[in-house]
């Protein structure tokens, strides 16, 4: 490996454009003749829409047009879909809702779109949007689970019934019930898993262009996965051909999932365009990114475990109710069931699980995956359980963990996860070390003297990534394969380009997948560029999500990589007179082994282009590509451990340690690795003590602008403490597991069993506000 | 409508605008000083602060009639050339930067913050100082390690000059 290959802290390549405002954004691109859209949205969760009348505004200054719903209906342009079949367990299939990208006759969430208004500058598309008269017939709405689930309850969609989108389950539910039957103890608890906004940063923003003359499509929009987006958008909703749309994800300003999803807005702009024969950009505010990008987790549930007399795990039992809003996003069937459920298992063995899962709509913003994706949910479930059946059982919470955790793999869980490869308990034991276990009692004697609460909890998570082998999502409902591409291009100068399906907004791809190449070739990662995020340019790809660019994506390259070395071995070995397999690579050079014969990679690429002088038979060009479609899910896990005080007089809670040891296999670039660990701690420290997207009854947000939602800033998280253990994943050829969640999946446990040691009782749910914490401490002191 | 003269990153520059403009559009649609950025609507997150006459201010807040004569310098006015500022060095070298859309603010907000802190500069200070400026990639822990390794390098570079 040379010093920039992997393993290497390499400072990121694409910073340069980021640090001087030369990133490239949605929003920044500007062409001729382009003009401005702004979508009407409905300020009722629930409502039939009686009529639009458009005439006053179409008169107002500079506007271009206003389009209808029900001008998308007679275009015959398809409705939004959820990739990803569930079935209850009944057998029947989900109960998909229609999604018109804007409602026609009935709007079920405040800031669904109706109309647009397509004008030449953004302020005047406003003005004219106040001018558009929208008739409203409210009707009554259901924000919360249970009001929706109950009998008497209004209906959101005719092919719902009872406002269920499934009734799911997983596992063995009489083995589980023998289980349990033969239980020494069970311990049981009733969990919320709040909703949160995934807020990146650069709001979702779309410009779409059309060209009469080619009838061809090009729309810049900030999406994780561009092919996916073209796929749907031509296949689905009828907007473009496939072969007469290009889509462009330019640098874009996070995800974190929420921008997976082929949204309305995108799709509207782009048949705008052809619309009104203009270029047409939309860039959401950050009130329409409340109202509209779609929320994460929203869980309800109740969850029972049963031990033996030795405190071994015998069984759980789950409960879930899961909140999808209004419509079935993309793929948020999956979320609540096959990204969740089938990591109930944890670290630990468990015999018999049985999991029941029911998705429900209610008049709120749509729910898909957000940074984690089920697994959040998991493991805040498993590891509130584990942390509550120490404390009943009155057994240290690490030693209870360690005589459960799995020790030997492969480990094949109950619900379907097959673990490959881990040592669970030498992340525990390398976290108790960084936080100094022993010294508790100490500190929160110490913290005790000095009037505040102390308390440390503990979360040892386990997700599954790099989703996924493509047969196996495949048999499990999945719309897509979920392989990658990549393509390796050496110029005849010596220089390479990558093409990537994996799209970067924000990990870091341009210097990481440089440091593969770079390190194999022994060249600089200057020689590498990184080309991603247009569909014109990489032939096909998924996309970046589930935390999968590293584990599935790089492992493209490298099957590429594998082809051009081979090939230029050849080219080597003829020009050098030598024997194919003698040529090794090594500091940009192939060498003959054990000579000093050696020519440059230069050399090689020109001598591929010249083609002058080729082995007989041999094709010019040094290009190759490769599909790469993983064996497994892979399984990045670690231990976390945080600790709080409390100040009792006024609930504000301190976190004055947290310790994240993550085992993600083999780390291409630990800077990149230890910042993605940070990033995904403060959204889980948010969830457990910040963030909550709140409805009224009503359905009306109370949280749709950061002046009501409360984002971490940085002085409501401590600087963290990460370290690694590493066991190399099996399932892939570079032993990597992927990083980009597990923060967000291990903290929120850890966070919430801390306060909770604090606190002595379990009654808080999240986010643990000062408030919610006073009043727990209220609850202790009247049973006290 | 009215005219305003400004400086913005050295050059002298006279815009007719309505009168509700905004200095980020101004500088983002007019001038196409793309760095700055809009990242909310109520003046929270801090993606679009520049310095006006030496002060971090959000430009999203700021209307450009308000400001007429004022010195305005955006991300795009910091480096020397090819030199970048020690702040937007601190931020590459110590990984203060994921998906880039809050840096520019970040970036401008910190030179703001170490300048005002001569020599009481400390994490704690930096964090709560910071609380206008939202992230949501780094869990700020990189940033806030930039900020103070650039308040460093701002020394040594003013000791020189």
């Amino acid at each position: 490996m040379g010093v920039e290959g992997i393993g290497a802290r390499v400072a990121r390549k694409e910073d340069k454009r980021f640090i001087t405002g030369r990133g490239r954004y949605v929003d920044d691109v500007k062409v001729i003749g382009l003009t401005h859209a702004h979508f009407i949205r409905s300020p009722h969760a629930h409502a039939k829409v009686k009529g639009i009348d458009a005439s006053a505004a179409k008169d107002m200054p500079g506007v271009v047009d206003v389009l209808t719903a029900q001008q998308l209906v007679d275009d015959k342009i398809g409705n939004l879909i959820c990739g990803w079949a569930v079935s209850s367990k009944d057998g029947t299939p989900m109960k998909m809702g229609a999604w018109p990208a804007m409602a026609p006759d009935t709007v079920r969430f405040v800031g669904q779109a109706v109309a647009v208004v397509i004008a030449e500058t953004k302020n005047q598309a406003k003005d004219a949007a106040e001018a558009v008269v929208v008739e409203y017939e409210e009707l009554p709405a259901v924000s919360s689970m249970t009001t929706a689930l109950a009998k008497s309850a209004p209906q959101l969609h005719p092919e719902a019934p009872g406002n269920v989108v499934y009734d799911w389950a997983i596992g063995d539910e009489k083995q589980t019930n023998d289980a349990f039957s033969k239980a020494a103890n069970v311990v049981s608890l009733d969990l919320t898993n709040n909703r949160l906004v995934p807020n990146a940063m650069e709001p979702r923003a779309a410009v779409a262009e059309y060209d009469e003359a080619e009838e061809h499509f090009t729309l810049h929009t900030t999406s994780q996965n561009p092919h996916v987006a073209r796929l749907v958008l031509s296949a689905f909703y009828n907007v473009a051909q496939e072969h007469k749309l290009r889509v462009i994800a330019p640098d874009v300003g996070g995800g974190f999932g929420s921008k997976i999803f082929i949204y309305p807005e995108e799709m509207v702009a782009l048949w705008a365009s052809k619309k009104v024969r203009r270029p047409v950009k939309w860039t959401g505010d950050r009130t329409e990114a409340f109202l509209t990008d779609a929320h994460g987790r929203d869980h309800m549930s109740h969850a029972e475990m049963a031990f033996d007399a030795n405190n071994r795990i015998l069984g759980l039992r789950v409960k879930t109710h899961a909140n999808f809003g209004a419509y079935m996003s993309l793929f948020s069937s999956s979320v609540p069931t096959y990204l969740y459920a089938t990591l109930l298992s944890g670290q630990y063995n468990i015999p018999t699980i049985y999991a029941e899962v029911m998705g429900v709509y209610t008049n709120t913003t749509p729910v898909d995956a957000y940074r984690g994706a089920g697994r959040p949910e998991a493991s805040y479930l498993v590891e509130r359980l584990m942390e509550t059946s120490a404390r009943q059982l009155k057994v240290d919470p690490a030693e209870l963990r360690r005589i459960n955790f799995v020790t030997q793999f492969p480990h094949q869980t109950p619900v379907i996860m097959a673990y490959d490869i881990g040592d669970f308990g030498a992340s525990l034991d390398a976290a108790l070390k960084a936080i100094d276990y022993s010294g508790f009692p100490a500190r929160k004697a110490k913290a005790k003297a000095a009037g505040k609460l102390r308390g440390l909890g503990f979360s040892c998570y386990i997700e599954a990534c790099g989703i996924a082998p493509s047969k196996a999502v495949g048999s499990l409902g999945a719309g897509v394969g979920l392989w990658e591409s990549a393509e390796v291009r050496v110029n005849p100068v010596g220089t390479i380009e990558v093409l990537t399906g994996s799209h970067s907004h924000g990990q870091g791809h341009e210097t990481t997948f440089a440091q593969l190449v770079a390190g194999r070739l022994g060249i600089s990662v200057d020689q590498v560029q990184i080309v991603h995020g247009d569909t014109d340019k990489v032939q096909f790809g998924m996309g970046t999500y589930g935390s999968r660019s590293a584990a599935v994506g790089m492992s493209a390259i490298f099957k590429a990589m594998e082809k051009v070395e081979a090939k230029a071995k050849k080219i080597a070995a003829h020009l050098l007179e030598a024997s194919e397999g003698d040529i090794v690579i090594e500091n940009g050079e192939f060498k003959v082994a054990g000579t000093d014969k050696a020519i440059a990679l230069p050399m090689v690429a020109l001598a591929a282009y010249t083609a002058h002088n080729l082995p007989d038979g041999m094709e010019p060009g040094l290009k190759e590509g490769a599909f790469y479609d993983p064996t497994n899910f892979t399984f990045p896990a670690g231990a976390y451990i945080c600790e709080v005080e409390i100040d009792p007089g006024t609930g504000k809670t301190d976190i004055v340690d947290f310790v994240a040891v993550d085992d993600f296999g083999r780390l291409i670039n630990p800077m990149i690795v230890e910042g993605q660990v940070h990033g995904g701690l403060a959204q889980g420290i948010g969830q457990a003590m910040l963030e909550s997207a709140v409805y009224d009854d009503n359905g009306q947000p109370v949280t749709a602008s950061f002046m009501d939602y409360a984002m971490p800033r940085a002085d409501d998280v401590p600087s963290f403490r990460v370290s690694h253990t590493t066991t190399l994943c099996p399932g892939n050829p570079l032993g990597v597991k992927g990083c980009g969640e597990a923060g967000a999946i291990g903290s929120s446990p850890a966070v919430i069993n801390a306060i909770t040691d604090a606190l002595g009782h379990n009654k808080i749910e999240m986010p643990a506000t000062p408030g919610r914490v006073w009043e727990a401490l209220q609850l202790r002191q009247a049973a006290e | 409508m009215s005219t305003v003269k400004l400086t913005v990153n050295g050059k002298s520059v006279s815009a007719t605008v309505e009168d509700r403009t905004l200095l980020v559009h101004l500088l983002r649609e007019n001038l196409n000083l793309t760095g700055t950025h809009v990242g909310c609507d109520t003046s929270q997150c801090g993606a679009c602060i520049v310095h006006i006459d030496g002060k971090a201010v959000k430009s999203c807040t700021t209307l450009v009639g308000q400001i007429d004569g004022a010195n305005v310098t955006t991300i795009e006015g910091i480096a020397k050339g090819d030199q970048l500022h020690p702040m937007q060095a601190a931020f590459r070298d110590n990984h203060g930067l994921q998906c880039g859309y809050c840096t520019p603010g970040m970036i401008m907000s910190a030179i703001d913050i170490v300048n005002r802190h001569a020599s009481d500069l400390d994490e704690e200070t930096v964090r709560h100082e910071l609380e206008g400026n939202i992230c949501r990639c780094t869990g700020y822990h990189n940033i806030v390690k930039s900020v103070l390794d650039a308040a460093g390098r701002m020394k040594v570079a003013q000791a020189a000059e």
